[in-house]
């Protein structure tokens, strides 16, 4: 019987694969930017610029370990900014508003959603993040030679925070929520990645050990340092790496669960 | 022995037959919400039981009010809500057990945008065609053939967030279309449009329907369109399915009888006994009245009350045969809610 009706079944269209569709998501995430993100990137660019200024009024310039923290974590904020807290508010409000039944009722595999999306998101921070590295060298006089690193960190502590914004965004019950909980990792991504971790208590230090962009921070702020230990880069960058992959498979799960609340 | 085999063997080829002529079967479909927190919650069943089948190449229609649980239906038929009982088969998938096969046999137009809100017309069909798994050769080629069968040329560069409502509901239309189905689900396709769009969207449907055999499967709760572009109609009310036939069919249901509008300038005479005596049969709403009766009494009623002291009082008068609605108040259900 079940032979019978599956031979009379309509063929299934073939499903969207993984890559193309990943690809046209990224495109047309990319092209929101024109119409409403370039905004918020000055915001995101200004306040991590504001921040140094703030910044450096109590940190002295050259090679300290303070100069350093501050800049490499003012350059990442942008990223946690963007990220983190810009895209909990996308995919809080897609939710709210239905906007995901249209992807869900496309064949379309849910990583290429996920993924597209957070890589458009990272994209949109490349500006901002280069510029504040560039204004925060000069104003600490801290060498730029090895600035290029950000071209690495950019996408792997962007990765790990876009997941974990869009969990966040896809799980929490209201749209309030999903913003308020963006606004709160961003805040810890200020607090915990632009202060000096030797001025920190133990427990908080563990709390910015748990942070994905602690990692890309520790990276970037090494790289400062006259002669780079290169071994600590590419391990703080490889935990990024780690934490990307686990990040981004939390959102896909999330975004399964709340495309097909059932 | 053999009596039970040929017994046995008749509904399975009723079934062969059926299913090559049947879209969509639902069974018994049931899905309850629950409404509020804690103690005060209370469970809502958006659909009580409904049974309904769609046959190949047909425009059926889903009509009722706001509220009615056709959405809720909807949801379950495009594998985005899993009903708590009941079964659903599209053109021989079961989407209760596979609600992920729904995505390769139909498109769906939702009642949101927010999805495509900020990507321009052009972008939101062509990434939309991509999705649906066309090659980005396909997908550019339908693009193309959307935005020319619908006229959005002119729009095509735009932002949907900065369109009109009927614009930005006629491309999520152009979306729905972009790359091959057989079964078209849309929710209110033309909420908001202007008489030229709907005509495209009810021509880009034909169209669909003559050339490639699709099916379509409309939710609306506009009387006029489901009377013109339905081909049958299921009147759905508080969750179940209280008709379904073409609307020629259900409008039968209410033949010989006409309807009587009377709209009184400010309050109705009723000091006059044939307005009294109407009075009580009348539904009233605000300065209008509205009778049901057969035509001769009509006949009688209009040359009543266009003399003398009723005359006066009278706003306006209309006399028109059946409508749909008519068919969903004879049926039970409640005034409120359906377009006209």
């Amino acid at each position: 019987m079940s032979t019978t009706v599956f031979d009379q079944a309509q063929p299934l269209a073939p499903r969207a694969a993984l890559l193309p569709s990943l690809g046209a998501v990224y495109r047309a995430q990319l092209s929101r930017a024109r119409v409403a993100r370039i905004p918020l990137l000055f915001v995101a660019t200004f306040q991590s610029i504001g921040i140094l200024v703030m910044m450096r009024g109590v940190v002295g310039a050259h090679d300290t370990e303070a100069a350093r923290d501050v800049v490499a974590g003012s350059a990442v904020l942008v990223v946690a900014f963007v990220a983190l807290n810009l895209f909990a508010q996308y995919f809080g409000r897609l939710r709210a508003t239905g906007g995901l039944d249209h992807y869900a009722t496309l064949p379309v595999p849910p990583a290429s959603v996920v993924l597209g999306t957070a890589g458009a998101y990272a994209s949109f921070t490349v500006p901002g993040t280069l510029v504040t590295a560039a204004v925060g060298c000069a104003m600490f006089q801290l060498p730029w030679v090895h600035v290029w690193i950000l071209l690495a960190v950019i996408p792997l502590a962007g990765a790990a925070l876009a997941g974990v914004g869009a969990a966040l965004g896809l799980l929490a019950p209201r749209q309030e929520i999903a913003t308020l909980l963006g606004q709160l990792g961003m805040s810890a991504a200020l607090l915990l990645g632009v202060l000096p971790a030797s001025h920190m208590p133990e427990a908080i230090r563990w709390l910015r050990d748990l942070l994905p962009s602690t990692y890309g921070v520790e990276a970037f702020a090494r790289t400062f340092t006259a002669r780079p230990d290169w071994a600590l880069v590419t391990a703080d960058l490889a935990v990024c790496a780690v934490v990307s992959v686990l990040s981004l498979a939390l959102a896909t799960w999330a975004y399964r669960k709340a495309a097909t609340r059932a | 022995m053999s009596t039970v085999e040929t017994v046995a063997a008749e509904p399975r080829a009723a079934t062969a037959a059926a299913t090559t002529a049947v879209c969509c079967t639902v069974r018994d479909v049931v899905k309850s919400y629950r409404v509020g927190r804690g103690a005060k919650a209370t469970e809502v069943r958006a659909n009580d039981g409904i049974s309904l089948e769609i046959r190949r190449g047909e425009v059926f229609g889903l009509l009722g009010p706001n509220g009615a649980g056709k959405s809720t239906l909807v949801r379950q038929l495009t594998g985005l809500l899993r009903p708590d009982s009941g079964s659903i088969e599209i053109l021989g998938h079961d989407i209760v057990r596979h609600p992920d096969r729904a995505a390769r046999l139909l498109a769906y137009l939702g009642q949101e945008s927010t999805a495509l809100d900020e990507l321009t017309v052009h972008l939101a069909i062509e990434t939309t065609a991509r999705l649906r798994g066309l090659s980005a050769a396909a997908a550019r080629t339908a693009t193309a053939d959307v935005v020319d069968e619908l006229a959005l040329g002119p729009i095509a560069g735009r932002p949907l967030a900065r369109l009109s409502g009927g614009q930005r509901r006629l491309a999520c239309f152009g979306a729905a279309l972009a790359g091959p189905r057989p079964l078209l689900v849309l929710d209110e396709p033309t909420t908001g449009m202007d008489p030229v769009a709907r005509r495209a969207v009810w021509s880009a449907v034909d169209r669909r329907r003559r050339a490639d055999g699709a099916t379509v499967l409309l939710v609306t709760h506009n009387v006029i369109e489901a009377e013109t572009v339905l081909d049958r109609v299921a009147v759905v009310d508080e969750g179940r399915i209280i008709a379904c036939d073409t609307p020629g069919g259900l409008k039968a249901m209410v033949d010989g009888s006409v309807r009587l509008d009377l709209v009184w300038r400010d309050e109705a005479p009723t000091n006059l006994p044939l307005v009294a005596a109407l009075a009580g049969r009348a539904s009233v709403s605000g300065r209008r009245w509205t009778v049901r009766t057969d035509p001769d009494e009509a006949r009688e009623l209009v040359a009543e009350v266009t003399r003398g002291p009723a005359f006066a009082a009278l706003d306006d008068f209309s006399l028109s045969t059946p409508s749909l609605e008519d068919v969903y108040l004879l049926l039970g259900g409640r005034h409120e809610g359906l377009e006209k």
